[in-house]
């Protein structure tokens, strides 16, 4: 079936209805609103957002797990309310801490019967297990029982489950959630030389963590609340903010300093201000360089002294706080809806 | 050079459907390997339950092949809890676990999951009932009268086929209604030791119990089986064997067409109402 993009999704939409018990209407909760993307094969693109943003959502729907409420998508060219068999024989996907498989079967028994469902024969399945196994580093575990291996070991385990069959498109759902510095750095560089391997595969990867949506994906959409409110190449997204002069200062000060007091200054476009160890830490967007002259005789009038200051080059965080106004801890942290 | 070659083959079709049964049960066959506690659990505690019948039994004199029911019947039981926890509550723990979702966006069909869930159960059960039937022989002095072998390899055939088929059926059911199916398996497990006749033969209950009770296999498969086994049989059975026979087989054609549809109707309710995988992220 021919068609211009791995995945299409058209004003995309989903609500969920949520039980109210003991009152005639149930309450709604709207999931995903009017998401419009376009991923051409072999992009690696990424969904960067906070939890509850509606990243595994999106997901879902893709991956025919979910119907949408609104809109339409197609992935490998298959509408997905449509035609989900279709679409099931193009994909595959990997979700952060997943505890799927079974404890008893040992780590390759496991990646043997998902390779089954597949119709991938024993024989080849076996020899893409023991491959993707070394590649990964976790070989001499193979005939480990999956519920002996570690949380780290056990996500490399589904890492090489999702790639196991070849997927003409993969998901990848918060894949290095919960892993320590190194696993997460293994996983993503097993990412990255997969799809430079073929450069027919789509990676569609849903994070929250900035680093991995720079150092990995072609192109990044930013998701909060439902909507996507920004998608281009990393690099695109950073030059947004080129205009703009960004200043990370560590200050000393012997109360604390309140945001609303700067964001009313002139020239402010953000700032964001937090305390680590014994240092307040003041992150500021201004419109431009001479608006920092206001801002420094403001923090000497509330008593505080600048114990550094750093221009430094904007980054996909910046974006984010400059497009929905809190940093991703801080929205992660606010009662948000789950989605 | 590429790290890994695209995969050479995919079977679709029917050989993918076989491959999917396959890939399925063998964790539930496997999985008696490696947990070798069953022996005791499966085997020698179902037969202090025997025992006391058989004791009540010899102590009121009844007719010495009661005994030789009492122990088919500790055998039956086995498939039966294995229908109740194992098969009909086990979608829900898939879903839990995250299985679910990958079974569902994987291109093997659920259908062949729910028979390969089946026929591992089917297979680890018939080592535990083989294992009672053996001990409960040996202790008991079962005596065996074999009316016909034939007849009795299809009863028990027609027996397992509706009865993992009610298994399958319910698995939909079950996971339509989340924690709740934990109460209705409780609910079930008693009601049915008694209703299916497991420790007696059901022709001492009024018609109408065993006609109720018909709906569960294992009641006409047992009362079947009874008659094909021992030389009393005929004597203490419900109905004829043929008419239990074409029971048997209007439950396997019910259950699994209802199976099928209620996997087709539990799937399209589940992705419409996003009750597949828990909402997350």
């Amino acid at each position: 079936m021919e068609n211009h993009y791995a995945i299409e999704t058209q004003s995309l939409g989903r609500v969920y209805k949520i039980r109210n018990p003991g009152k005639k209407e149930n309450k709604t909760l709207t999931a995903l609103e009017g998401v419009d993307l376009q991923i051409k094969p072999g992009e690696l693109f990424g969904l960067l957002g906070p939890n509850g943003a509606g990243k595994t959502t999106l997901i879902k729907i893709l991956t025919t797990l979910l119907a949408p409420t609104h809109g339409y998508a197609s992935v490998a060219g298959y509408d997905v309310s449509k035609s989900p068999d279709d679409v099931r024989q193009r994909i595959n996907m990997v979700s952060g801490g997943e505890s799927s498989g079974y404890g008893l079967l040992t780590v390759r028994e496991n990646l043997w019967m998902f390779a089954q469902f597949y119709g991938i024969e024993s024989k080849e399945a076996n020899q893409r297990i023991k491959t993707l196994l070394e590649i990964v580093g976790i070989a001499d575990r193979a005939n480990s029982r999956s519920s002996n291996l570690s949380t780290g070991l056990r996500q490399k385990m589904n890492i090489v489950r999702g790639f196991l069959t070849d997927p003409e498109i993969l998901f990848l759902d918060e894949p290095t959630l919960g892993l320590d510095v190194g696993a997460s750095r293994d996983v993503r560089s097993f990412i990255r030389r997969w799809m430079d391997d073929d450069p027919k595969r789509t990676l569609l990867l849903t994070t929250h963590y900035m680093i991995e949506a720079d150092e990995l994906c072609d192109r990044v959409a930013i998701i909060n609340k439902g909507k996507v409110l920004a998608c281009g190449t990393p690099a695109s997204l950073k030059q947004s903010l080129q205009k703009d002069a960004i200043f990370h200062i560590d200050l000393d000060s012997p109360k604390v300093l309140v945001e609303s007091v700067f964001s009313i200054l002139p020239g402010v476009t953000s700032v964001k201000i937090h305390d680590n160890e014994n240092k307040t830490i003041m992150d500021l967007v201004l419109d431009e360089e001479s608006a920092l002259a206001n801002v420094i005789a403001t923090v000497t009038s509330q008593g505080a002294q600048i114990v550094t200051l750093q221009k430094r080059e904007p980054t996909l965080e910046d974006v984010f706080v400059k497009l929905v106004g809190q940093r991703m801890e801080e929205v992660e942290h606010a009662d948000a809806p789950a989605s | 050079m590429p790290m890994l070659p695209p995969v050479s083959k995919r079977h679709t079709g029917w050989r993918l459907f076989l491959m999917t049964v396959i890939g399925r049960s063998y964790p539930r066959v496997v999985g008696m390997q490696r947990e070798r506690s069953w022996i005791f659990f499966d085997t020698f505690l179902p037969m202090l339950s025997v025992a006391a019948y058989v004791f009540v039994y010899r102590a009121i004199k009844a007719p010495e092949d009661y005994v030789g029911f009492v122990v088919v019947g500790g055998a039956m039981m086995a498939y039966w809890m294995n229908v109740l926890w194992s098969m009909a509550s086990q979608l829900y723990w898939e879903k839990e676990t995250g299985n679910l979702a990958l079974y569902i966006i994987s291109p093997g069909s659920m259908m062949a999951i729910l028979l390969g869930m089946a026929l591992g159960g089917l297979f680890a059960t018939t080592l535990r009932a083989v294992g009672i039937i053996l001990l409960g022989s040996l202790l008991f002095q079962v005596h065996f009268v074999i009316a016909s072998a034939t007849q009795l390899i299809l009863v028990f055939f027609l027996t397992m086929v509706s009865l993992y088929g009610l298994g399958m059926m319910t698995a939909s059911l079950f996971l339509l209604l989340s924690r709740e199916a934990w109460h209705i398996s409780n609910l079930a497990q008693e009601p049915i030791f008694l209703i299916s006749g497991f420790y007696f033969p059901i022709k001492n209950f009024p018609a109408w119990v065993p006609m109720v009770g018909s709906f569960i296999p294992l009641t006409l498969g047992m009362d079947a089986m009874r008659q094909l086994a021992f030389a009393s049989g005929p004597s203490l059975g419900w109905i004829s064997v043929n008419i239990e026979i074409m029971g048997l087989i209007v439950l396997s054609i019910m259950f699994l067409m209802g199976a099928r549809l209620l996997l087709n109707y539990m799937e399209r309710l589940a992705v419409r109402e996003g009750r597949l995988t828990e909402s997350r992220g």
